[in-house]
């Protein structure tokens, strides 16, 4: 009894090697380089996905082109009003701006995948399809076929 | 000398945790999924006459600006365009009034390919909500059918299969969706 009493006292806890945690830390790091993606763009106005069962992933998100339809946020209510508004890159355009907008994408794509170039309608789900429709109408007149609905699946299965 | 290894590494996960933080600040989590489509090109005049579709192989679903939904001419929940789609598209009793299905080799084999195409319409104060959750049941309408064909000839799922019968099953059974030119339905 007393053995085993003497023998723990006497020993020390080691101390926790701190060694790992630089390659833990690193793990993390590395997990959010893969996982995420540069925001490139701020976004000027409110997009709430709408919710779809069958949604696929986008295989070449560099071969994409976002077009975001919604209300502006809270900060440029004031000079935009509530209506919904098309935002392309960084600043609020209209529908004959698409052309420009989708020709300056196809460029900086390489000759072989312009024709893979994917337009990525993000459109919040309040907004009225009639603006939708316009900007698809615009997008076959500049022969970009290729859409995606932006959507999100439903919490659970 | 053993103290300062120590200190070493633990300037290594500072600094890491710097980095760390730089990239949960300035990235976002890829959450690029949506329904893909094709829009049809522009018609010609001439096209426009070619493209004369036979009556009995096409459905109008139409939304109106009350997001109610029209599928052939009678009104339904949508809870209930899904299997009206597979109906449709399936044909299972020959039906004279839905859509022929015409044979057609692929691969070496013959299967019978429905000519059907679903027409969506829909109004300018249709909104996008309801239009997404249409475009959506009729993806799961084809994509129940692909699973069901793919069942039948390879006795797998869609999904499990090679992309050589992926291909198959996609060339079978089509999807046809076309998205009609903007009408104005609603009355003003």
């Amino acid at each position: 009894m007393s053995k085993f009493g003497s023998s723990s006292n006497k020993k020390e806890v080691p101390q926790a090697s701190s060694n790992s945690l630089s390659d833990i830390v690193f793990m993390l790091l590395f997990f959010f380089m893969v996982t995420t993606q540069m925001r490139e763009t701020e976004q000027k106005v409110k997009v709430t996905m709408p919710v779809a069962s069958e949604v696929a992933k986008l295989e070449r998100k560099d071969l994409s082109a976002n077009i975001n339809i919604g209300s502006p946020t809270l900060q440029y209510q004031a000079m935009y009003g509530t209506d919904a508004r098309i935002q392309l890159n960084d600043s609020f355009k209209t529908v004959s701006d698409i052309r420009d907008f989708i020709a300056a994408e196809r460029d900086a794509m390489s000759e072989a995948e312009r024709s893979l170039m994917t337009v990525n309608l993000r459109v919040d789900q309040d907004v009225r399809m009639g603006i939708v429709s316009d900007v698809k109408q615009e997008l076959r007149r500049c022969s970009a076929p290729k859409i995606m609905y932006a959507a999100r699946k439903p919490a659970k299965d | 000398m053993a103290r300062r290894k120590f200190e070493a590494i633990g300037s290594t996960a500072d600094i890491a945790f710097l980095l760390l933080c730089y990239f949960l600040m300035t990235t976002t989590m890829g959450d690029q999924s949506g329904l893909q489509r094709r829009l049809p090109p522009i018609p010609d005049k001439e096209q426009a006459q070619d493209q004369k579709v036979n009556r009995r192989n096409i459905i109008i679903v139409r939304i109106n600006s009350a997001d109610k939904l029209f599928a052939g001419s009678e009104a339904m929940d949508i809870s209930m365009l899904k299997d009206k789609i597979k109906e449709f598209l399936t044909n299972p009793a020959n039906d004279p009034n839905l859509p022929e299905k015409e044979p057609k080799e692929i691969e070496g084999k013959t299967y019978n390919v429905s000519k059907g195409v679903i027409s969506l319409q829909n109004d300018r104060g249709t909104s996008y909500q309801a239009y997404i959750a249409v475009q959506n049941e009729l993806v799961k309408a084809v994509n129940e059918l692909r699973d069901e064909f793919a069942y039948r000839e390879f006795g797998k799922k869609f999904s499990r299969l090679s992309e050589e019968q992926q291909d198959i099953v996609k060339k079978a059974v089509p999807q046809n969706i076309s998205e009609a030119e903007p009408k104005d339905t609603g009355k003003k």
